[in-house]
């Protein structure tokens, strides 16, 4: 009897599985997932590219603050399709798994929990960079942007870097939406917060006072280190933005692990 | 009946009870707000065995799984899965679940879902094993979206084995089938208690527990109210059903002795008792034109309602 339950009960000794593979796989099929959801990846990535070629391509010939208004565009649309990729598939994605049951089936298994949300993080970070890419070559070889490849390659790794803190606000948004609701949702946040930060309509044009409101919206700190490079930038260093998006990070995480809390307790 | 000889032959029933027990619940209470879900709820599962909860919807059926897996905590007591935290991860690699799950991501493949699960596990099943055992070959480049809800609970069970677990929990797992994909699936269960799986199953199908389980516990509001092999819940009730046609009035049937209980049937009557014979022969003996009797075991399902009823 006790040998047998010794046996039984072991589970110490068991290989255990290559937890980097999981992660792998985990970041691998969320992409997979995302990207054979046209609502998801053609709007995400369409929608700022329309935008570029209309009113970067087709009617940007003047300047903006002394640079080509396809390459101030660069920096505003980037950011704008940067927080559409992270906002609508973390949070949306969230919401649907985690009340229609799909995180319990993976909560049940052996998954690493965090490996959810690292997959979450990789796949904003890859839709980010595809998106700011597909920009870079619509300017480049339609909109005259020539800028020097290692700008090019800082304007990259800023704006893809500068979905983190859209990624995390989508958790947030994500634990307190429900699916059906959740894409609303996210368009209560992402549209204002855009034109607010001069995504739309370069910031020096915008009334005074949504200037003021800026300052406390993401968008605008990061679309202002995008400008920062290449120029446009409303001065200021660049330190004090990315202090401002790495609070708004820890801010939206906090809420979404009041958000995870929460569905424990309601759960179980 | 030709099922639990199946069952039977695998192992004696005296082997079994030496291998232990891999999880249980002790004394658990668990309430959601007002509702109690469970109430000083004692359950365990051992080595080998196929048990089955059963009870109607509501019942706490779910919930008792989702203690076992971690995935709920009791407000009071106890649960523990091969002597460790359900919830922990180490416990998980030995655990496979298929649990009712509202949307499954649509946009991958069949294979692609067990990719992933399996990868979780320290010693999947090869893919093709697990699709040949949920039946899956032809469908393995679907999108899961596209799949018939039969096909649906074949991925989730797909996904519950693919880790080749020594525990399995399987809640309501063929709702939704129709007979065929039921019957298919319960091959499949067989099959796994075969090679030493346990098994924790839940239903509301009393034909699915008489069928399948090695035992039976009987769950209404959030307690156990019985617990047994099939057969020995099904003695707990007034032993046998006497269907026939004849002139004789339910309420003469009713005052001979022996009966317990008398229900039209359209042209016949069914008869509840506890002494068949006896019952019978005064049967026999008052109606010379008596035809077409009937005798029968009471089903788990009378069990169940009598057994229901009384902790009504």
């Amino acid at each position: 009897m006790a040998t047998a339950s010794t046996a039984i009960n072991s589970a110490t000794n068991l290989p255990q599985p290559n937890v980097l593979r999981i992660y792998y796989k985990e970041a691998k099929y969320e992409f997979l997932k995302s990207l054979r959801y046209p609502m998801y990846s053609v709007s995400t990535m369409l929608f700022p590219v329309m935008f570029y070629v209309l009113f970067g391509l087709v009617m940007g010939k003047q300047m903006i603050g002394g640079i080509r208004t396809t390459v101030y565009l660069l920096a505003a649309y980037g950011t704008f399709g940067v927080m559409g990729a992270s906002l609508f598939a973390t949070a949306a994605g969230l919401a649907s798994e985690r009340r229609l049951g799909w995180l319990q089936v993976k909560r049940a298994s052996p998954m690493p929990p965090f490996a959810y949300f690292v997959a979450k993080a990789v796949m904003s970070l890859i839709f980010s960079g595809i998106v700011v890419l597909l920009l870079f070559l619509l300017g480049i070889l339609f909109g005259g942007v020539q800028l020097p490849a290692i700008t090019l390659a800082k304007l990259w790794l800023t704006l893809v870097a500068g979905s983190l803190p859209f990624f995390a606000m989508g958790l947030a948004i994500g634990y307190f939406a429900e699916p059906t609701s959740a894409p609303a949702v996210i368009n209560i946040f992402y549209l204002p917060m855009s034109f607010c930060s001069g995504l739309w309509m370069p910031f020096i044009f915008l009334p005074k006072f949504i200037q003021k409101i800026a300052l406390f919206l993401p968008p605008y700190h990061l679309s202002q280190l995008a400008l920062n490079l290449i120029g446009a930038g409303q001065g200021g260093p660049s330190s004090g933005h990315w202090q401002a998006l790495a609070g708004f990070t820890l801010l939206c995480l906090g809420v979404a692990r009041w958000g995870h809390q929460r569905d424990q307790k309601a759960n179980g | 009946m030709a099922t639990l000889q199946v069952l039977g032959s695998r192992q004696t029933p005296a082997a079994r009870t030496n291998q232990g027990c891999v999880a249980h619940i002790d004394g658990a209470s668990k309430s959601y707000g007002p509702v109690q879900a469970l109430v000083d709820f004692n359950f365990e599962v051992r080595a080998g065995e196929l048990v089955a909860l059963l009870g109607p919807n509501g019942a706490g059926k779910t919930t008792a799984i989702k203690l076992l897996l971690g995935l709920a905590i009791p407000s009071r007591g106890k649960v523990s899965v091969f002597e460790g935290d359900p919830a922990s991860t180490v416990t998980h690699t030995r655990v496979g679940a298929m649990l009712q799950v509202g949307r499954v991501p649509e946009t991958l493949k069949v294979w692609e879902h067990i990719d992933l699960f399996s990868s979780y596990y320290p010693n999947p099943l090869p893919l093709a094993e697990t699709l040949a055992i949920a039946g899956l070959e032809d469908l393995r480049n679907r999108k899961f979206g596209v799949l018939s809800s039969g096909q649906k609970q074949r991925v989730l069970f797909a996904l519950a084995i693919c880790g080749n677990p020594d525990l399995l929990f399987l809640d309501e797992p063929t709702v939704g089938l129709d007979v065929e994909a039921r019957h298919l699936l319960w091959d499949e269960i067989r099959k796994l208690v075969a090679r030493g799986k346990t098994v924790v199953l839940t239903t509301h199908y009393l034909e699915e527990a008489d069928a399948l389980a090695d035992r039976v516990g009987v769950i209404n509001k959030g307690t156990i109210i019985a617990e047994g092999t099939p057969a020995e819940i099904k003695s707990r009730t007034a032993g046998k059903k006497i269907r026939c046609i004849t002139q004789l009035s339910p309420a003469v049937i009713k005052e001979m002795p022996g009966v317990s209980g008398v229900q039209q049937d359209r042209g016949a009557v069914v008869i509840h008792t506890s002494s068949a014979e006896e019952v019978l022969r005064g049967l026999l003996r008052l109606d010379s034109e008596i035809s077409g009797i009937e005798v029968s075991s009471a089903g788990l399902e009378e069990a169940f309602l009598e057994l229901t009823r009384e902790s009504n």
